[in-house]
């Protein structure tokens, strides 16, 4: 019977079969190798083995999983994410005063569900905390904590301009980040610099959707030291408030140029800091640029 | 240049399985079933197969879409692949042929069989290897509509999915004179590695129906400014998105009906005043379907390939995985628009009955995105209508004064509504039904909310039928024909909580994703087990267990309906019976792909020891 029904399926099958012929010198020595499983059966004959277990055996039925079997998920994966939030051209205003510049602020990490390996810079030139340039970068091993929340411990290098000449410190860092009621993306960090001056930046950005792509990001940032470092502009207690608009348009989720304005003011004894070294620690400043991920 | 090379690597591939084909003596049949042709056949099914043994080739090939070219993962070259009909007492050989560069395996969703023959990588076997073929052999216990696909990764989101009917020995209870496989799925041109990948950076990248201002001023014109501040408030405090119906959408989807985009428009054609059965099988990887036939009622007469009291509806909701067979009988000479819109309403697919070919019905007018409320979040302050409705129905019920009575003199910490009375009894409790308080526990880190009350939403259509004056098909409606033989009360209660992160896009059962615990649900063979589920997400959750029916229990007393998916909604409290008589290990999971591949997963581990 299955002869029968393969005769008929041969009569219908002539092209194929000259496509075959045309093939099957290519392609035999492949598909032996790769057909040992096929040729057992070959004779048509009863099969002898049904998949890897023996059907009937109860013991091995009941047995856990054979560890070298591959898991039936793969929830494991790690991941590398890179969110470019800010990059940007700051155009010169005040009449020449402010010096044309750039922006960024990047971070993203390495890893899985619950463990990852972060990393994040910024950088910013003439704002009214920088007078000149400051960037830095931070490498932190971060655990997802608590629903929402991640715990991140690590290390900073920062490098600034001071009267014409680079410094550069190393810091501690424990961070702590996610999303706070209300929706705001939350960001916070005390940093411990070699010397043992202590700082903290805060920073909380939040989007709010005009149409389903464009979208208006709010940000906030401070930073806060306990003692004074003039090196780095930083004066004792509060250093700096910034209020920033960004509107943007996705026009791929991960690709999305924006215009926006900044309101920086630098306080205290860091405006006296800033001023001294020939900045303007208040300013209002014209962004231009995109924010990506990948 | 990537087309050239794709061509290439597709040019080789199938060159290699007519050699291998040919090796094997097998290529003719195979030719048959259409492996040969340059992009896929969509339509009906190019290709039934029946008999004691049967081949399926698992192979890449070409699969057009609204004209445009992407690489399918398929079986016999086909989406969706062959289907299998088999009659009810028989015994099959299936030799599954891998041709993939990747691991892969086949599923035959639904079928009771023994454990090694299920086709889960990792739990019933090994995986079918590239070049391996993998011999299942099972016999045929049962009949009705299912389905079969691959259960490797993301290759049943590529296109290896398929229907499976098992005649029955004694005729079936209903009449028809003609019959269709509507299988309705899904397809995009981004594999489920890239879209896991998107929603773990991103959770709500395929979400083009959020709340935005523009939505604002409008609610804020319709309802006030001020309640309508309120609530965008209240949703953005919880960090949540009221939004959030589907994981993916037709941001990306082609939702397909037998392999057929909506322009494709496929058709199956009646005599006039024929009845026509519609086997209705949701292969969809992600995608809620909500069906209905403009003109025509629909009566219910199979839900996952078992029989049930026929039920008369306009409209129902299928989820992943879950089938439903209906009857229609069309009447006028016209087309009959077969819609099937998704739960997001993000798209649709449609299709069309029709008595001659070329015929179109009307595309009804699309409804609006839902909203999630406070029901979905189980707030106890904010207890929808239908929850108190049902109850109140409950109550009013006579056969049911004294079993309500006894439920609601209970307190909310007590659950455990084992009865032993319900022998051929057409009523019996529904778990559930009276709210339960959420116990302390918030399961861990990866857990993102908790429903403060859960109960039984099984009289409630779903989201997005609120303003429905249709009348939709509930879990409730559901009784089995036939009363089943084993109608022993549960013995033991096992309580799992549907949990998951949806900014981190984590889902698990209990907090705890698949590679968190290796430990299964133990069970003992013959034991008679309830399995409570609560859902402790924002999301509707179609919950698959291999191998063994699971009886819901929906208040049908000895006539629970049988079902191998069961979809769990929002803050639900939902219970099923099942008989472990299927000895081994067997997969329990969420059949939202994405859901299952983060962990949603658990082995239900059937033991004859003592």
């Amino acid at each position: 019977m299955r002869h029968a029904s393969v005769n008929v399926a041969y009569r219908n099958c002539r092209v194929a079969l000259a496509v075959f012929v045309l093939h099957v010198g290519f392609s035999l020595t492949s598909a032996w190798a790769e057909s040992k499983h096929e040729h057992m059966e070959l004779d048509s004959g009863p099969i002898d083995q049904i998949g890897p277990l023996q059907p009937g055996s109860r013991a091995r039925e009941t047995e856990a999983v054979p560890e070298q079997w591959p898991p039936p998920v793969h929830d494991e994966k790690q991941r590398l994410f890179t969110l470019v939030d800010v990059l940007e051209y700051r155009p010169g205003s005040g009449g020449g005063k402010r010096r044309e510049d750039y922006r960024w602020d990047v971070e993203g990490w390495y890893g899985g569900d619950y463990n990852r390996l972060w990393f994040k810079s910024e950088g910013q030139q003439d704002t009214a905390f920088k007078a000149d340039y400051d960037a830095d970068f931070q490498l932190l091993y971060g655990r997802f904590l608590w629903k929402y929340y991640d715990i991140q411990v690590g290390g900073r290098m920062e490098a600034q301009s001071f009267r014409g000449s680079n410094v550069t410190r190393g810091l501690g860092v424990i961070g702590f980040q996610g999303i706070v009621p209300y929706n705001y993306e939350f960001e916070s960090a005390l940093f411990i610099a070699q010397n043992g001056a202590v700082s903290a930046r805060l920073s909380y950005t939040k989007d709010f959707l005009l149409t389903q792509r464009l979208i208006f990001q709010g940000r906030f940032q401070t930073n806060l030291a306990i003692q004074r470092v003039e090196e780095f502009t930083t004066g004792s207690g509060l250093n700096n408030l910034e209020f920033g608009g960004r509107l943007r348009y996705e026009i791929r989720r991960k690709f999305a140029p924006y215009i926006g304005a900044s309101f920086e003011r630098s306080v205290g004894e860091t405006a006296t800091l800033v001023r001294r070294q020939g900045g303007d620690p208040s300013q209002v400043r014209f962004v231009v640029g995109v924010r990506m991920w990948f | 240049m990537d087309d050239q090379v794709i061509s290439r690597r597709l040019l080789l591939k199938r060159a290699a399985a007519l050699g291998l084909l040919a090796s094997t003596q097998r290529f003719l049949s195979a030719c048959t079933a259409t492996s040969l042709l340059p992009t896929t056949q969509t339509g009906l099914h190019a290709s039934t197969l029946s008999g004691e043994v049967i081949d399926l080739l698992i192979g890449e090939t070409a699969f057009m879409v609204d004209g445009r070219a992407g690489i399918a993962a398929t079986i016999n070259g086909t989406i969706p692949g062959p289907l299998i009909r088999l009659q009810e007492g028989q015994d099959v050989t299936i030799r599954v042929t891998n041709q993939l560069m990747e691991e892969s395996s086949i599923h035959w969703h639904g079928i009771l069989l023994p454990s090694h023959m299920d086709g889960v990588p990792g739990v019933s076997f090994r995986g079918i290897q590239p070049g391996e073929t993998y011999s299942y052999r099972f016999p045929i216990k049962q009949s009705g509509t299912y389905w079969y696909h691959s259960h490797s990764g993301g290759q049943e989101l590529r296109g290896m999915y398929a229907p499976i009917i098992l005649d029955p020995i004694e005729p079936d209870p209903f009449q028809y004179e003609r019959e269709y496989v509507v299988m309705l799925s899904e397809w995009s041109f981004e594999s489920s590695e890239v879209m896991m990948d998107h929603l773990k950076k991103s959770s709500g990248y395929y979400n083009f129906q959020k709340r935005d201002a523009r939505e604002f001023v409008a609610d804020a014109a319709r309802l006030g400014l001020w309640s309508t501040l309120r609530d965008y408030v209240m949703w953005d405090e919880m960090r949540m998105d009221p939004t959030d119906f589907a994981d993916v959408t037709g941001s990306i989807f082609t939702f397909l009906m037998n392999g057929l985009p909506p322009a494709g428009n496929w058709t199956g054609l009646f005599r006039l005043g024929e009845r026509v059965r519609l086997r209705f099988i949701n292969a969809a990887s992600m995608t809620f379907y909500d069906i209905r036939i403009p003109g025509l009622t629909m009566t219910v007469v199979q839900a996952d390939g078992q029989n049930v009291q026929p039920v008369a509806v306009e409209e129902f909701r299928v989820g992943p995985a879950e089938s439903y067979d209906v009857i229609v009988q069309p009447t006028e000479d016209r087309g009959y628009t077969i819609f099937a819109e998704t739960l997001d309403r993000s798209g649709y697919v449609r299709g069309t009955l029709a008595p001659r070919t070329g015929m179109e019905g009307k595309i009804p007018e699309r409804r609006v995105r839902p909203l999630r409320t406070m029901e979905d979040m189980g707030m106890k302050d904010h207890r929808g209508s239908h929850s108190a409705h049902a109850v109140e129905k409950v109550v009013t019920q006579p056969s049911h004064d004294h079993d309500s009575n006894h439920n609601m003199d209970h307190d909310e910490s007590s659950h455990e509504m084992i009865r032993q009375d319900n022998h051929g009894s057409s009523h019996s409790p529904i778990p559930g039904i009276i709210p339960i308080r959420h116990a302390f526990d918030h399961h861990g880190t990866g857990n993102q909310t908790v429903a403060e009350y859960s109960q039984s939403r099984m009289h409630d259509p779903g989201r997005g039928f609120e303003h429905s004056t249709r009348r939709v098909l509930v879990y409730a409606d559901l009784k089995s024909l036939t009363s089943d033989h084993d109608q022993r009360a549960p013995e033991r209660e096992i309580e799992l909580h549907l949990t998951g992160h949806m900014q981190r896009y984590m889902w698990s059962f209990d907090g705890k994703k698949y590679s968190d615990t290796p430990e299964p649900i133990r069970a003992q063979y013959g034991e008679r087990l309830r399995l409570t589920f609560v859902n402790d997400t924002m999301m509707e959750h179609p919950l698959h267990l291999h191998g063994m029916w699971m009886y819901l229990e929906n208040g049908s007393g000895a006539h629970l309906p049988r079902k191998h998916t069961v979809v769990v909604k929002p803050a639900e409290r939902l219970s099923v019976v099942v008989t472990a008589d299927a000895s081994g290990p067997w997969a329990f999971h969420c059949h939202l792909l994405l859901h299952m591949e983060a962990g949603m997963f658990r082995v239900v581990e059937v033991s004859t020891n003592e």
